[in-house]
């Protein structure tokens, strides 16, 4: 999970001449967390503070001089240090006015950059390889400088940075040449160096940006290229020290983005954290045009996380520093905040449900990015409906609302009442935009003490938790286990409408209770209405429907082609049979329902299975039973009831016939009590087989029908022959 | 009869342009019409609709409009002048700058004695028609803004012009605008927009009648400048309108594609003397905008952004059904040597035909595919080769190509636009083309309207001013002027037909007053003038070994001429005594090509649009009480009874698909068809509007 958050504009831009230039040069860190020092692409360099937006401090070189890398921050010695016109340095500090009377020292080879970083010395990076520490090179500045890449060989550098880690000083830099592109290590004290090879890109585009992070002692190097391909390379810090030539550096594809039409052309990817990369001038995925949005995408899941669209040209640059991201686009650099957070693989595909299910309520379970995102309240109407309810309650309240923090202590020792009584407050409160986050926070808090305090159980506060729907299991695996535990069906039953991705062990852990629940226990329990009413309709429908109309049963079995139709079971040699009464609910009411809502989890066949064979052989046929009972429900034409918000379909009812047949069939063929079952069962198979085959005739009439019509194709050129007579 | 192997050709891309303006004189019944690409074509109405003369285009002319003065036809264009055509040498005779920027319209006055013109830049500027010239003679009164339409009152007082959101009535004499009819812009989102007044028609009662692009046809009373009578007709623009000639009706084409009629009559029956205007009809012919319109006697004639030209005829003004009856489309040139020709060539060596295409800008030289194998009838042959674009030839200028021809041995070239005549020589060795510039010609041949070579190659012809014929004589070195065939006497019309015998012996020339001369090439004169019969040929051939010339005309008679006993030929006088048969009459595109088997002297071979037809001379001829199209009822007959059946005229009509040519018949049996259905030339038209349909 990842946001962006609403940006703000640093400052404007100055257009520049050439429409691929960027008008900055580079933003670089200061001493303070919240200063950023901006080089323009020209001869000035400005301090802001980042929070006020506000320039502290601006230092310009004189006309005609200009500056040629960005400036940087010596941490050491608290000095700001820029290179102009390639040779000379100026180093300075924030008290002076004027960089002109700042200390300035002509080296004798041109200077590609100047790198710091926090905890390391600056060092300087030569466009022909050399590295030097800033110190050693300012106390000789005319020392000689020796040569890495050569110059016949028009090996050029691309980009650099340098990287501290654990005393380790780096200095990365990759280089063009003849096509090729190449990743020097350097490493300082001692000082070794290291050239990989990048391998090549099918299309032989060069990378479009670099991005280097260290990592669990890995310096991990991300890059871009115009097809959309983000490749991972990994160089250890402590690195094969000795090997001689040119290594090839091996990649791994972290993403592939859509780039929609064409290739990227200014685009840059910056890696957040392990999961997450930032990429800038890149389409949307889902907008029709323009390569001006800022995503954020999980590398894991390759999703998209966040996206904000940038107005104006982008120049491919973005630089991420303490949790926001600099973007220059049109005439002003925005500054992003961004916040990553863990991802779970539920809160990344929480929008995939089992695509058979009909989304309950018409919302999400998961937020989509987008509203979150946006501020858009997720749950339109409701949560209306909940706020001035919460507004009113509020009033005659009239205590102050707890924090999330305070909630989250009052779990801890709290009574059950007050509890629930301060969770719905926060709740129905709704305003935060991180609702998802605490909701999630505060579910686990009481699971833990549920879990630790056996007489603690607050079932009115995690019902309340699980319908805001910004819950769901992988947030908090405990809490339906606890539920099932507690013999809380009701919150089952929410449980397993509103999580998109409940386990399939769990799944079954939930039906196996449900099955073996004595009925007595369950018909007490209070149910979600809709679920309720849609059995009772059933139920009753199949009471009414024979007789209401004069239809006897023995009528419904004559028509061969019902799917109810049995090869006429002996119905008096077999009065234990149960199949028998096929018009009474094998279950009771309340504990169809649950079944309901597990016929409805989402699952996948090939995980279920192994979890189905832990029920025993009486649960799986009085499942059977109950699935045959509402499969001829459905197929019976008085079953008329109105489409109900959250019903199990057709196929639903079959697949889940079929995966118990498969998971124990062995152990039905053996058992006596499910002969009958199993010949109704092969009945509906056969009927069903019938009316695919019957479907299946049509579907070739049909494509005759289609053949009939003469295809003639119409060539630009042919020779045929004709007969006149 | 036989089997015959077609070569059908569909890689014609033949697009015919947008009409963009229409006049039509009814003095003479000639429809002229302007297409977008600056050409113009003259219909004669008396005679089938026949499209008897086209002025070739130019780049940068544009037409807006056209109009006839007694018999002189006059045009006007964005490009700012005013144009006169030769309409005997089918050129532009001048063009004179108007200094009003683009001109959007022109009209005369019903005495023909001016012409006013609409500016751009706001001026109606009235011109003096002299016997030869035009002369600027003074403006009105200048508006702001342009002058898009005009018209002129009958008695030649008043004039009424359409511009951006209003209607301005002058009075000629003064030169003042005494009038101002606002016209309201249109409904919602469009009311931001000007309204442009796309028509105007001044009527004798001084009624207005103007159509606009916010879809509205108004009538106006021009005395008072008072608006009378709204009628919204389209969501689209209103674009043309046209009055008849007694001023009970007018018609409004709009970008929908619809036509639209008005008539001036009472709406109920107890008040005939409260008159009004009152929508009435509405004829759909097109698919896209009718940009011109000319209400006749008899039909609506209207053009536009689809390339055709429809004919609705008025259904109460005819008693009984008749020839004139029909609805008729145009869709291709009549003469099909004036806008595409092809020209088939048996190349001995190589046997394979050659095809010539010309379009107006470029000519594409083709050969045709190849297969050796033999099939059923219906069957489609494997190929062996695949027909091969050998030569794209650009033309130089600005004009456009009015006549290309190809000589039969394949090694020459020849094209010509209004101001040159252009003669390349062809080399072809193996799969190699080589093309060479004949550098001088003759000052004598500067411009011809037809072109052909004799069927030895050794010399060209090409139809000149005046109905003469140039004849050039042609060597592997040089191109050398022989003689002009002229005229001693009659017509001075243009040629519009030419051909050659194969002896080369006879050339026959047929121009657009119906004259066919033929000549002695040996003595280079005059040969003889077929006799002049009232249609305009529309096709002709001279056959291989008899000499005998068969003539098609616009009215699809047929007649077989011989050229050395000067005379109709007995067939041909047989078959006039008999008559034609009513099918044959009644067909709505003439015969547009004549050619003959060299297999069988019997037997010559025609085609129009639609069909089709080899006419064996031996067969009995049909009578009316025959099946006319008869060849599924002989193919179901067998062997034996077959022979009762069958008359001199086979028809096919297989690729009765916008048949556009056929060529002459090669050694083997073999025909070459070149179609070009309508549906592609549709699919090439922008997007008509867009209209709401029934559920969708």
């Amino acid at each position: 999970m990842a946001t962006l958050f609403e940006g703000f504009t640093l400052c404007g831009l100055v257009q520049t001449q050439s429409a691929s230039d960027s008008a900055i040069q580079g933003i670089e860190l200061d001493g303070d967390s919240d200063h950023a020092v901006v080089t323009d692409s020209t001869r000035a360099v400005t301090l802001y503070k980042v929070s006020d937006q506000k320039p502290l401090g601006s230092w310009t070189v004189k006309q005609g001089q200009l500056l040629t890398c960005p400036a940087v921050f010596n941490f050491q010695t608290n000095e700001y240090v820029v290179v102009s016109d390639n040779k000379v340095i100026r180093v300075w500090k924030e008290e002076d006015l004027h960089l002109d009377k700042a200390f300035k020292a002509t080296v004798s080879a041109d200077v590609w950059r100047v790198h710091s970083a926090p905890g390391g010395e600056p060092v300087v990076l030569f466009q022909r390889g050399a590295v030097r520490l800033l110190d050693s090179l300012l106390s000789a500045p005319q020392q000689p400088i020796e040569d890495i890449l050569s110059e016949e060989e028009k090996e050029v550098i691309r980009w650099s940075t340098n990287i501290v880690a654990e005393k380790q000083h780096f200095v990365l830099f990759t280089t063009e040449q003849k096509g090729e592109h190449f990743l020097y290590v350097q490493r300082l004290n001692p000082n070794t160096l290291q050239k990989y090879r990048l391998e090549r890109e099918d299309s032989r585009a060069p990378p479009l940006s670099f991005s280097a992070s260290l990592r669990d002692k890995h310096i991990n190097l991300l890059y871009l290229y115009p097809n959309g391909c983000v490749y991972q390379s990994v160089v250890a810090v402590q690195g094969p020290v000795g090997l001689e030539g040119v290594q090839a550096l091996p990649r791994s594809l972290r993403l592939r983005l859509p780039v929609g039409e064409g290739e990227l052309g200014a685009a840059s990817a910056v890696a957040l954290d392990e999961a997450h990369v930032a990429v800038v001038g890149m389409p949307h995925p889902s907008a029709r045009t323009g390569k001006d949005f800022l995503c954020i995408w999980n590398t894991n899941f390759q999703t998209l996380q966040a996206d904000k669209e940038m107005v104006g040209r982008i120049c491919g640059q973005v630089w991420c520093y303490l949790g926001k991201l600099f973007v220059p686009h049109g005439k002003a650099l925005s500054v992003i905040p961004y916040e990553c957070q863990k991802s779970s693989l539920a809160s990344a595909l929480g929008k995939l449900r089992h695509p058979g299910i009909a989304v309950s309520k018409s919302s999400v379970a998961i937020p989509s990015w987008n509203t979150l995102l946006h501020g858009d309240q997720p749950q339109g109407p409701t949560k209306i409906v909940d706020s001035r309810k919460s507004k009113l309650r509020r009033k005659s309240q009239s205590a102050p609302a707890l924090t999330v923090d305070q909630v989250l202590e009052l779990i801890k020792t709290g009574p059950v009442e007050e509890v629930r009584r301060e969770v719905e407050a926060l709740v129905s409160r709704g305003d935060a935009q991180d609702l998802q986050l605490s909701v999630g926070r505060l579910a686990c808090q009481l699971v833990a003490r549920s879990q630790v305090e056996t007489a603690f159980y607050a079932p009115g506060a995690l019902a309340r938790l699980v319908k805001t729907q910004c819950l769901c299991h992988s947030m908090c695996p405990d809490l339906l286990l606890l539920a099932l535990e507690h013999k809380d069906y009701f919150l089952c039953q929410l449980c397993l409408q509103l999580f998109p991705d409940i386990p399939e062990v769990v799944t079954c852990a939930c039906l196996k209770t449900f099955i073996g629940v004595p009925d007595d226990d369950v018909e007490m329990v209070s149910l979600e209405p809709d679920s309720v009413s849609f059995m009772e309709g059933l139920v009753a429908a199949g009471a009414r429907g024979g007789q209401q109309n004069g239809f006897s049963p023995a009528l419904f079995e004559e028509d061969s082609c019902d799917p109810h139709h049995q090869p006429k079971p002996p119905q008096h040699q077999d009065k234990k049979n149960p199949t028998l009464q096929l018009e009474v609910c094998p279950v009771g009411l309340r504990k169809a329902v649950l079944l309901n809502e597990v016929l409805q989890t989402p699952y996948s066949d090939n995980l279920l299975v192994p979890h189905l064979k832990d029920l025993n052989a009486p649960q799986v046929i009085l499942f059977l039973q109950y699935l045959q009972f509402i499969y001829l429900k459905y197929s019976q034409d008085v079953y008329t009831q109105t489409p109900v918000l959250r019903s199990p379909t057709m196929t639903q009812i079959i697949d889940w016939v079929c995966l118990l047949l498969d998971a124990h069939f062995t152990v039905l063929v053996m058992a006596p009590d499910a002969k009958g079952l199993l010949s109704n069962l092969q009945s509906f198979v056969k009927s069903q087989v019938k009316l695919f085959s019957e479907l299946g005739k049509i579907e070739g009439s049909l494509q005759e029908l289609h053949k009939m019509k003469p295809s003639k194709d119409i060539s630009q050129y042919s020779i045929e022959v004709i007969e006149l007579f | 009869m036989g089997e015959f192997k077609v070569h059908r050709v569909r890689f014609f891309d033949y697009m015919p342009t947008a009409i963009r303006a229409m006049a039509f004189n009814a003095h003479t019944e000639r429809l002229a019409l302007a297409r977008m690409d600056g050409s113009v074509e003259i219909f004669n109405f008396t005679d089938h609709y026949f499209q008897e003369k086209v002025i070739p285009g130019k780049d940068s002319r544009s037409t807006e409009s056209l109009c006839w003065v007694g018999g002189r036809l006059f045009s006007a264009g964005l490009n700012g002048e005013i144009t006169e055509y030769d309409l005997e040498n089918l050129r532009p005779k001048y063009s004179l700058e108007a200094y009003g920027g683009p001109i959007w319209t022109i009209i005369s006055n019903t005495q023909g004695t001016q012409l006013a013109i609409g500016c751009e830049d706001g001026t109606v500027k009235l011109f003096e028609v002299l016997e030869e010239h035009i002369q600027f003679e003074r403006n009105l009164d200048r508006q702001k803004g342009r002058i898009i339409s005009l018209s002129w009152h009958p008695s030649g007082t008043h004039i009424a012009a359409g511009m951006m959101d209003m209607i301005r009535v002058f009075d000629v004499p003064t030169g003042h605008a005494v009038q101002r009819l606002l016209v309201d812009r249109g409904f919602g989102g469009s009311k931001s927009q000007e309204t442009v007044v796309w028509s105007v028609a001044f009527l004798s009662d001084h009624t207005v009648v103007s159509g606009d692009s916010a879809g509205k046809v108004q009538v106006w009373d021009g005395h008072t400048g008072t608006l009378v009578k709204t009628h919204l007709v389209t969501k689209w623009d209103v674009l043309a309108l046209s009055v008849s000639k007694d001023e009970s009706s007018v018609v409004a084409g709009t970008s929908e594609g619809t036509v639209i009629q008005f008539q001036f009559i009472a709406p109920t029956l107890h008040q005939q003397q409260d008159k009004e205007w009152v929508r009435t009809r509405t004829f759909k012919n097109h698919t896209h905008d009718v940009r011109a319109l000319a209400e006749i006697e008899t039909a609506i004639v209207s053009g536009g952004m689809d390339t055709h030209l429809v004919v609705r005829p008025l259904l109460e003004k005819f008693d009984e059904k008749s020839h004139a009856s029909g609805l008729r489309k145009i869709h291709f040139p009549h003469v099909s040597t004036e806008m595409a020709e092809i020209t088939l060539v048996s190349n001995c060596l190589k046997k394979a035909g050659l095809l010539l295409f010309q379009f107006p800008g470029q000519l594409e030289l083709w050969r045709l595919g190849d297969s050796d194998g033999h099939g059923k009838p219906g069957d489609r042959l494997p190929l062996k080769r695949k027909p091969e674009k050998l030569l794209l030839l650009k033309r130089k200028g600005e004009d456009h190509i009015c006549c290309s021809a190809l000589s039969s041995c394949g090694g020459w070239l020849a094209y010509s636009t209004v101001s040159c005549v252009r003669i390349y020589r062809l080399q072809t060795d193996n799969n190699n083309i080589s093309i060479t510039k004949v550098s001088k010609l003759p000052k004598a041949l500067r411009s011809a309207h037809q072109l052909c070579f004799s069927s030895d190659s050794s010399k060209m012809f090409a139809a000149s001013s005046q109905s003469s014929v140039l004849v050039i004589a042609l060597t592997q070195s040089e191109c050398k002027y022989v003689h002009t065939l002229k005229p001693k006497s009659g017509s001075r019309q243009p040629i519009h037909l030419m051909t050659t015998s194969v002896d080369g012996k006879w050339l026959a020339a047929a121009n657009s007053d119906c004259e066919i001369r033929v000549y002695n090439l040996q003595k280079l004169k005059l040969h003889c003038i077929v006799p002049v019969y009232g249609s305009c040929p529309s096709a002709m051939g001279i056959h291989p070994t008899t000499n005998n010339m068969t003539v098609v005309h616009a009215d699809q008679q047929l007649f077989e001429y011989s050229i050395v006993e000067k005379q109709y030929t007995d067939w041909s006088r047989k078959l006039q005594k008999q008559g034609l048969h009513n099918v044959w009459l009644d067909r709505d595109t003439p015969v547009t090509h004549v050619t003959f088997n060299p297999k069988n002297p019997n037997q010559v071979v025609l085609h129009d649009m639609h069909m089709f037809c080899i006419i064996d001379q031996s067969l009995p001829l049909p009578d009316q009480k025959t099946q006319f199209y008869n060849q599924m009822t002989l193919r179901s007959l067998s062997e034996q009874e077959r022979p009762s059946h069958l008359h001199a005229f086979k028809i096919c009509k297989t690729f009765q698909v916008s048949l556009l040519f056929l060529a002459s018949l090669l050694d083997d049996q073999s025909l070459v068809v070149v179609e070009r259905p309508l549906l592609a030339i549709t699919s090439q038209l922008p997007a008509p509007v867009r209209q709401k349909k029934f559920a969708t």
